[in-house]
């Protein structure tokens, strides 16, 4: 296969950046999608340009590592993460638009690298339940019902790669948020911090300057993971329900 | 040298019992005066993190990926082992215990193993009081299943994610101690070196990688959970980023690397597909549970199967090789890993391999399917399924998965005692950067249990030992020690930049990959390893001088930073080599060719090789200096492996 | 802050306040359409002229209309907060967005389809609602009473037929509006269940034709027969 790749290049964060062109030929159907980059960097190197810089690690669509905004659609046009993305997906000849995550939550550091620290702050503003290492009761204590126990697991799949963040046209977290919320809230083991953690998650989503929910279903259309946004709801619900409850004042 | 591995004395049930009490004590308003680094956030490093600072240490946490929630432990697939024996179906402490050391060939410690079984039911307890959605049965309680190498079922598992899993609850822990203001965080920083001030460790030089900026950090104790070196081989189902670079410079501080030979390769990884492959992808070994394992019986057939003259469903079942169900009927397809991997390995070299490399055997679900029906298989391996589809485009419901072996793991690690200290003092090795626990194979769904087992149950206890031991209090990072090693490092980085070579970084990665699979892989002769030790002299050299690292420091470069672990993986591969030519035996994942039964299964020399080789760096361009530990074996009787 | 003022300031009260106000104005839809159906009765707008007398005088329906008024204000105050705090958090757009893909155009549209159907708003009160509160209106006399005759009024519009087409173009807006608009304003209150969200989708779906294609009929209606 032969391509062209327009790649959105930047070098550092308060550099303005822009798309450059690249052709690239002998690319093999088997290729993953990063592994096509690898060869596009190796040719780079060896002219001595500086190779593009993207995220990525484990390469098998689970440490949530890898981004990349392709042909307009976040992980490109599979629902799947770039790594798992292969070339039989695209054709010879094909142009192909490669660009970082958009967010202002997200600002870019290099090429198509971009900082989504502001997850882990979340998480860290509740996205836990709070108990120290020892002294749990048996694991076997209290049983969990398993389709309860299949939710809570649906929802923290959850590979925190921010593919809802660029696909939503406001730059939204909540599925993000959400399915953290709603993984604790179902769980007995999360009942103790409920009302708190979904007012603390919530507030910390909102200062990180993510958007707001239009409902547009984008993200859990673009999700790698199948995120429901049954999970918005429910954590709509979690947060209503401690902002009236809750001793939070 | 003589290694102190501090065995404490007693019964083996009874050791950890009495070194607990034993220990010393931080008393726990003393605590927030003592610093702790942690390198790496898997399971290990966040599990130890978050314990520490939940006792009051002051903690800083380290990682090269962009979020500790990446650490590679999030790979895991297939489960994690405890002794719980909640399906009453004869598990104990003592069989988990004895499970390990056997499945681990008779090369690990006694008391090292029976403290890991000893503790991994309280990690589940753990685990469930974070929020981990393990498996569960409709009753409501823990669902388990069983694993390779074990015939109870004491796996615990979330989907086909529990690394995934078990690792966000240790990330939600260490979490909660960032908004405490227990743990500094450290994200997208990789060590550098290891700062020792009169032979104690006293802390790290890291580098930024957005910045580039290279900084000291000072504590009472450095922990490294740094995870395995499997990229040593380019291909593996390690991370891009998974790196030996922090064991390595420990090791050339003075720790010493134990068994670096003890490579684990795992029996069902997607096949190789072409050179411009980054990495190989794992399938849970979960998979042999119902998958059955079989080539075609004849080369005649293999090679009409290759030019795809015939597809696998129109062999017959007669003209069908069920190798592991034929050679290990007791254990079938659920043989150890090292096992099943290397009868993968001989029927390929017959020539009965079925893809078009040759590299690949069968691993069919058809009987399965008929039996339980599509739902079943799909509830228990759909991911698993969906994986391989996207991946090879082949739907595993209709066709038989192909399945070749692929570096995975590697039970050798940077030596340590019983307390989890190298051999320099505040010095701690946690996880799969430490070579305590499996000998030399590790069972499925052990490794989850060891990260977790160091973390949260073994470190909070033996750190105390050592920092009661010494003075608290501030310690700044003026030490000239500090200065030293920030200068080395940064005459290295220039180094590497200054090269201005003509190759580029993969291309020796790639080199130093096949000389290493080739000779130091699946089986190894000594002709073969001195070949390859030969090889990577000449690699190395080429390396330093004709290497093409672009861009500068003062950015982030990821040229740079492959740049590091390249080298460093071409010096540990050079002493995988001297340790695998100095083990003259067979064992696990070690298997020297010259020493193997008549049936062609590993052959043990216990009576010239029970011990840890242990490997001390001398200096540039020295040969490494073996120091023995040797392994005494007090409860179980050591026998030939057996899984027929 | 207090914990009320806190929590409507968060995205999530913004968009309860949505919601809320939203569903009033859906309510508010199905009431207003029952009462302008009457318009097609063949009595030469008597039952009208009756409804809506009973409407301007009935002091609880001057409260809710007053309430209307204020929800609707909410409805494009916050929207416009939301729009504007959606914009600031993705500062640089993409060069290429599929975003057809995954989403709705509706759904996308929210603020352009809500800011043509407040445009027709505007024209709608000043056409009516100021002209019958305040202009000067023809009378009728139906046993013995004098009524406002708001039938004329609306009759004589109707018979414009570019008035006509601006309703009607003004209801097909409305109805993208409500196709996504109904069932999100569910979602954002929470209300999702795996039993009931079916349903709700289809109800929404339904709403979103029924009622903007019946209200459209009105004037469709009106200008054939005032030929």
């Amino acid at each position: 296969m032969n391509l062209t790749l327009k790649i959105w290049r930047q070098k550092n964060n308060s550099d303005k950046g822009g798309f450059k062109d690249y052709k690239l030929g002998g690319v093999s159907k088997d290729m993953s999608f990063l592994e096509m980059l690898d060869v596009l960097n190796e040719e780079l190197a060896a002219k001595g340009e500086d190779p593009v810089h993207f995220d990525h690690d484990c390469r098998e669509g689970i440490c949530g590592m890898c981004s990349l905004y392709i042909n307009g659609k976040p992980h490109g046009p599979q629902q799947t993460t770039t790594c798992q993305l292969h070339m039989r997906s695209f054709n010879d000849g094909e142009t192909i638009t490669i660009e970082p995550w958009r967010a202002k939550a997200f600002p870019v550091l290099k090429d198509l690298v971009t900082d989504r620290s502001a997850f882990d702050r979340i998480i860290q503003a509740g996205g836990y339940v709070s108990v120290n290492t020892g002294g749990v009761p048996d694991a076997n204590e209290i049983p969990i019902p398993k389709t309860i126990a299949d939710m809570a697991m649906d929802a923290a799949q959850c590979i925190g790669c921010g593919a809802c963040v660029a696909a939503c046209k406001n730059a939204s977290a909540m599925l993000f948020t959400s399915a953290k919320v709603s993984q604790l809230a179902l769980l007995p083991q999360g009942q103790v911090e409920r009302k708190t953690r979904a007012e603390k998650m919530v507030a910390q989503m909102d200062a990180e300057g993510f958007g707001a929910c239009t409902n547009t279903g984008a993200c859990e259309a673009e999700c790698p993971k199948g995120i429901s946004i049954t999970n918005i709801a429910r954590m709509n619900r979690e947060y209503f329900s401690a902002v009236v409850s809750s001793q939070n004042v | 040298m003589i290694l102190d591995s501090k065995i404490p004395e007693g019964p083996l049930a009874e050791k950890w019992t009495k070194h607990k009490f034993n220990v010393k004590l931080v008393n726990p308003a003393n605590k927030r005066k003592y610093d702790v680094i942690v390198v790496g956030t898997g399971l290990a490093g966040a599990s130890a993190a978050a314990s520490l600072a939940e006792l009051g240490y002051n903690v800083k946490a380290f990682c090269f990926q962009d979020s500790p929630r990446r650490a590679h432990s999030i790979a895991a697939q297939g489960g994690i082992n405890a002794a719980k024996n909640y399906q009453n179906d004869g598990d104990s402490v003592y069989r988990l215990f004895y499970d390990t050391i056997k499945g681990g060939d008779y090369r690990a410690r006694e008391s090292n193993v029976y403290r890991l079984a000893e503790v991994s039911v309280k990690i589940i307890d753990q685990c469930v009081a974070q929020g981990v959605p393990f498996a569960r049965e409709y009753g409501g309680l823990l669902a388990n299943r069983s694993f390779g190498g074990a015939q109870v079922s004491r796996t615990f598992y979330a989907r086909g994610q529990t690394g995934q899993q078990l690792l966000l609850g240790a990330y939600s822990a260490l979490s909660r101690q960032v908004a405490n203001g227990k743990v500094k965080l450290y994200p997208r920083t990789e060590m550098m070196d290891v700062v020792t001030i009169d032979g104690k460790a006293k802390g790290i030089i890291t580098r930024n990688l957005i910045t580039g900026a290279i900084e000291s950090h000072a504590a009472h104790a450095v922990l490294l959970c740094t995870g395995g070196y499997g990229n040593v081989f380019f291909l593996s189902t390690n991370a891009m980023g998974s790196n030996v670079t922090a064991a390595w410079r420990a090791h050339k501080k003075g720790a010493l690397m134990a068994n670096p030979c003890f490579t684990q390769i795992h029996p069902t990884c997607i096949p190789v597909s072409g050179d411009h492959q980054s990495k190989l992808t794992l399938m849970s070994e979960s998979l042999r549970n119902d998958g059955r394992v079989w080539v075609p019986a004849t080369v005649a057939t293999a090679e009409k199967l290759r030019k795809g003259q015939i597809k696998a469903n129109d062999i017959k079942e007669e003209d069908r090789d069920y190798f592991l169900e034929r050679k290990y009927p007791s254990f079938g397809n659920l043989v150890p890993r090292d096992v099943a991997s290397r009868n993968a390995k001989y029927v390929c070299d017959e020539g009965r391999g079925v893809n078009e490399t040759g590299e690949a055997v069968f691993l069919d679900f058809r009987d399965a399917i008929k039996r339980d029906g599509k739902d079943i298989i799909s509830a228990k391996y759909g991911n698993l399924f969906d994986m391989y589809q996207q991946i090879t485009g082949e739907n595993p419901y209709e066709m038989p998965m192909m399945i070749y072996p692929a570096v995975h793991y590697t039970m050798g690690g940077l030596w340590v005692d019983y307390n989890l200290m190298t051999n320099v003092p505040g010095l701690y090795a946690l996880g799969e950067a430490n070579f305590s626990d499996h000998g030399a194979n590790r069972l499925g769904a052990s490794a989850l249990m060891q990260g977790l087992a160091d973390g949260y149950f073994v470190i909070p206890y033996t750190i105390g030992d050592y920092l009661a031991q010494n003075p608290a209090g501030k310690i700044g990072t003026d030490h000239p020690e500090f200065q030293k090693a920030e200068k080395e490092v940064k005459e290295r980085i220039q180094k590497l930049l200054g090269i201005k070579g003509e190759k580029t970084i993969d291309h020796f990665h790639k080199r130093l990959g096949k000389i290493m699979w080739d000779y130091c892989g699946m089986a190894r002769t000594e002709e073969g390893l001195k070949k390859a030790k030969a090889m990577i002299k000449e690699l190395k050299s080429e390396f330093w001088s004709s290497v093409n690292v672009l861009g500068d420091n003062e950015e982030l470069n990821q040229s740079l930073e492959k740049a590091h672990r390249v080298a460093d993986f071409i010096e540990l591969g050079e002493l995988m080599v001297d340790d695998a030519l100095n083990r003259n035996e067979s064992c696990g994942g070690h298997f020297r060719e010259e020493y193997q039964t008549p049936e062609g299964e590993a052959l043990r020399d216990d009576e010239n090789f029970a011990y840890v080789a242990a490997w001390k760096y001398l200096g540039e361009g020295q040969e490494e200096e073996l120091v023995k530990e040797p392994l005494i074996f007090e409860n179980v009787k050591l026998t030939q492996r057996s899984y027929k | 802050m207090s914990w009320v003022s806190k929590t409507l300031s968060s995205t999530l009260g913004k968009k309860l306040l949505m919601a809320l106000t939203g569903l009033f104005l859906i309510l508010f839809l199905v009431i207003h359409l029952i009462g302008n159906l009457q318009l097609l009765f063949p009595d030469n707008g008597e039952s009208f002229n009756l409804y809506a007398d009973s409407m301007a005088n009935n002091p609880l329906i001057r409260i809710v209309s007053i309430g209307n008024f204020a929800f609707i204000l909410l409805h494009v105050l916050y929207s416009i907060m939301l729009s504007r705090h959606n914009n600031i958090s993705r500062p640089i757009d993409y060069a290429v967005n599929k975003a057809s893909t995954n989403s709705s155009w509706s759904s996308r549209n929210m603020g352009i389809l809500g800011t043509i159907i407040l445009i027709f708003l505007l024209v709608h009160l000043k056409g009516f609602y100021y002209e019958i509160k305040f202009g000067e209106m023809p009378t009728v006399d139906y046993a013995g009473v004098t009524y406002k005759n708001v039938f004329a009024i609306v009759a004589a519009a109707y018979s414009n037929v570019l008035y006509v087409a601006f309703y009607v173009v003004a209801m097909g807006f409305l109805g993208f509006h409500l196709s996504h608009g109904f069932a999100s304003a569910f979602q954002t209150l929470g209300l999702n269940h795996v039993k009931y969200s079916p349903l709700i989708q289809k109800v929404g779906f339904g709403f979103s034709i029924i009622v903007p294609a019946l209200f459209a009929l009105i004037p469709i209606v009106m200008y054939i027969q005032s030929l």
